[in-house]
């Protein structure tokens, strides 16, 4: 019998053959990943770990992964965890969005789906209670994300209504897709969902596009799976409300308040690629979006007691039509401030652009401020673009925006992710690496999240994005290798969202993943075994990485050299990131975890968390 | 947890842009009218249809009569399924309260011909929202 809280069983498909099986895992293997990122790494290293190295994110052996958790859908804010071989990284990020998806596919009795191979013609997956089936997908490629979300909602509610007309009405499924970008294997293109809302990090999309794989949808009568302790997971749940209840300004702004909190009070936002971190524009204020914008104040995904979106439409102008969510922080700072663009409508018009084309609305406009920057310092000309690429130029964006995701002209060298395209771009003007990558904020391929380092006065410091397992992924920074265990990596695992994280107490979580399994489950364990475990083979795969791009131990484990030079502007000019403190972060951190001093876990390390078959390779790269 | 075993069902054909199902309490009760075997019938304190379970032979006739296709055959049994307001002690308004958020409260409407309005099909009316919330392009986002 499965524990409470998992369906039980998972997909396990091959698109080159169409094959669809059912597969179980064990028990001990649940108790020890748990779900989500805990579980696609594991699933990962198991397959793939062996010819990792040698392995293109886009051969279509790699795996991609949709995970829900354990929790997921019972403790409020259901996500979904979405893995691979990143193609941004060529590590594993778990990469997690808020969606139905997850809790249609648990209802209809998975846990989670893998997918290989690569289908010869567009395909979508369709899970139902009857089981999965790929449908042809050849009308959906090539849509926006808009325009296949509509379709798809409709063909498949009628779908389902044709061959179960005597049940009543069928409700939408829930989906995830792709966009243009992603089906042209843009690197850091994202998978998307409910229009606005994406697995972001890590490149899935691309992942996604090239397997031929435009959506995956999932519609269920079922309920939930049992949990071990009914009576105590709803006095939890009460409990993790009312706390939740409390984080009011959530409920009131989602994270809108920081496109002018971030700048004017931390002085921790990006601003023109980076190049600053400070502004002071009243016109990025939330009211400016809630007064104008806003058609919607309270949105929330399943099971979610917090309510931080808001629905933005645009009304009137050069832009009507645009809909989008608040935007959030980080899609105020990249779609704004980050590319000279300090208007809440222009902001909100790039925001829904990266929604529909399928780019990450975090990486990438990190890549397209990149881009501005290059243009600014005369190394890309208009002659390589086409056209004047100035800060603040909405219009030149959106046309770059769509060359990337069309991989048209030098969209198709950015459409390579900050970094690569730092090192394409050198070569083609003939440049040391050096003088390109200097401007490219990004850690180990992955763009840096919208939380600068420099001010301290953010919630990221130092080493915080430079030791992650996963580069700049803002929502999984680490801290010490233990504190850290217990917060992101669990929540990435028993899948729910880092913002309902946010109010109840670590231990009120804990014991809420102890009702729902039943399993022995603690915070002491997961601080010290559970967490390090998944971390320690993040790492290792991470190291592995190749074949078109690997990172260097401990030296490649550092933030851009921007962080490093003083903040020109604001109440924090002067400050820079304190390189000592950096590196001896860094050390502490690998020394908690039981890495050596560049980074490799150590023989021991490997023993005691019981992933010894991890040993010869990282014994190879200890030489 | 069950959502699609709920008598009060959300649908959203387009993101944002949510419809709550459920029963309306029509005036005539084209749905109890409709039933071949005199399963279904009205709570004369709160005038929700109340379905004999034991009585219910599964064949959809509510539904099909139903303005708004608002019965659903319960996932499990197979069983009309139509709220029936807890018997006059909502229980969708009682958490609504504990939970802090205030949004549902009981009223006391009595008989109403507009009822019967309100029993619609959730893409018809998601299309009207959907212009209310986004204008011109609301005619767009819902096929």
């Amino acid at each position: 019998m499965s524990p409470g809280g998992y369906a039980g069983k998972w997909l396990d498909i091959d698109l080159t053959n169409g094959k669809i099986d059912d597969i179980k895992f064990p028990n001990k293997m649940l108790e020890q990943y748990f779900g989500g990122r805990g579980m696609a790494t594991k699933i990962l290293w198991d397959r793939l770990g062996a010819k990792w190295a040698g392995l293109n994110a886009y051969s279509p052996e790699n795996l991609l992964i949709f995970a829900t958790g354990p929790m997921t859908g019972i403790y409020p804010g259901a996500r979904i965890c979405v893995s691979g071989k990143s193609p941004a990284s060529n590590g594993v990020v778990g990469s997690s969005a808020a969606t139905e998806f997850a809790v249609e596919i648990k209802n209809a009795g998975y846990d989670g789906i893998i997918i290989s191979g690569k289908s010869e013609k567009p395909v979508y997956l369709l899970v139902t209670d009857d089981g999965a089936e790929l449908r042809d997908a050849t009308h959906l490629w090539g849509l926006d994300g808009e325009k296949t979300l509509i379709k798809l909602n409709k063909e498949i509610t009628e779908e389902l209504q044709t061959r179960h007309p005597n049940v009543g009405l069928w409700k939408e499924p829930g989906t995830m897709y792709i966009g243009p970008a992603g089906e042209n294997r843009v690197r850091n293109a994202c998978i998307m969902t409910k229009m606005c809302h994406a697995a972001g990090y890590g490149g899935y999309g691309g992942l996604m596009g090239s397997k031929n794989l435009k959506a995956v949808a999932a519609k269920s009568r079922g309920k939930f799976p049992e949990v071990d302790a009914p009576e105590t997971v709803k006095l939890l749940w009460d409990k993790a409300h009312k706390e939740l209840m409390k984080v009011t300004r959530f409920r009131r702004w989602g994270t809108g308040w920081l496109g002018y909190g971030a700048g004017a009070d931390t002085s921790s936002e990006p601003v023109r690629n980076w190049q600053e971190e400070w502004h002071d524009e009243a016109s990025m204020g939330v009211n400016r979006y809630e007064d104008r914008y806003w058609v919607k104040k309270k949105w929330t995904d399943f099971n979610c007691t917090l309510g931080c979106m808001k629905v933005s439409c645009i009304k009137s102008g050069r832009w009507k039509g645009d809909i989008t969510d608040v935007p959030d922080y980080e899609l105020q700072a990249y779609c704004g401030t980050n590319l000279g663009i300090f208007d809440a409508g222009d902001n909100v018009h790039i925001s829904t652009l990266m929604d529909k084309l399928g780019h990450s609305g975090i990486n990438g406009p990190n890549t397209l401020g990149y881009a501005a920057e290059l243009y600014q310092r005369g190394i890309l000309t208009e002659e390589d673009i086409g056209f004047k690429l100035e800060w603040g130029d909405t219009e030149a964006f959106d046309k770059l925006a769509h060359m990337m995701a069309y991989r048209e002209g030098i969209g198709d060298i950015l459409a390579e992710g900050t970094y690569r395209a730092a090192l394409k771009i050198a070569e083609m003007k003939g440049l040391d690496p050096s003088e390109t990558l200097k401007y490219a904020i990004q850690i180990k391929g992955i763009e840096i999240g919208a939380h600068g380092t420099r001010s301290d006065k953010d919630y990221t410091h130092d080493m915080n994005y430079a030791a992650s397992v996963q580069g700049g992924d803002h929502t999984s920074v680490v801290t010490d290798g233990y504190s850290d265990m217990s917060g992101a990596l669990f929540f990435d695992s028993a899948v729910y969202c880092t913002f309902t994280s946010r109010g109840p107490s670590q231990q009120l979580q804990f014991d809420f993943a102890k009702a729902v399994t039943g399993f022995p489950i603690t915070i002491e364990s997961w601080r010290r075994v559970n967490g390090p475990r998944i971390i320690t083979l993040q790492k290792a795969l991470l190291l592995l990485g190749g074949p078109d791009a690997t990172w260097e131990p401990l030296k490649d484990d550092d933030n851009p050299e921007r962080f490093y030079d003083p903040l020109p502007t604001g109440p924090y000019k002067g400050e820079v990131t304190d390189r000592e403190r950096v590196d001896t972060k860094i050390q502490a951190y690998f020394d908690t975890l039981g890495w050596d001093e560049r980074g490799i876990p150590k023989k021991e390390t490997l023993d005691k968390l019981d992933i010894s078959d991890v040993e010869p390779l990282m014994a190879k790269l200890r030489r | 947890m069950w959502p699609e075993a709920s008598r009060v069902r959300v649908f959203m054909p387009f993101p944002g842009v949510e419809v709550p199902h459920l029963c309306a309490q029509c005036q005539d009760y084209p749905c109890i009218e409709a039933c071949p075997v005199d399963a279904l019938s009205s709570d004369p304190d709160t005038g929700a249809v109340i379905v004999d379970r034991e009585a219910c032979i599964s064949c959809g006739a509510c539904i099909r009569a139903c303005p708004g296709t608002v019965p659903i055959l319960h996932p499990k049994d197979n069983k009309a399924t139509i709220c029936d307001l807890c018997g006059g002690e909502p229980k969708c308004v009682e958490v609504c309260t504990e939970a802090g958020y205030n949004a549902l409260t009981i009223v006391n409407e009595g008989p109403s011909i507009h009822r019967k309005l309100y029993s619609r099909n959730p893409i018809e009316t998601a299309k009207d929202l959907a212009v209310n919330l986004f204008g011109e392009k609301g005619e767009e986002v819902i096929e």
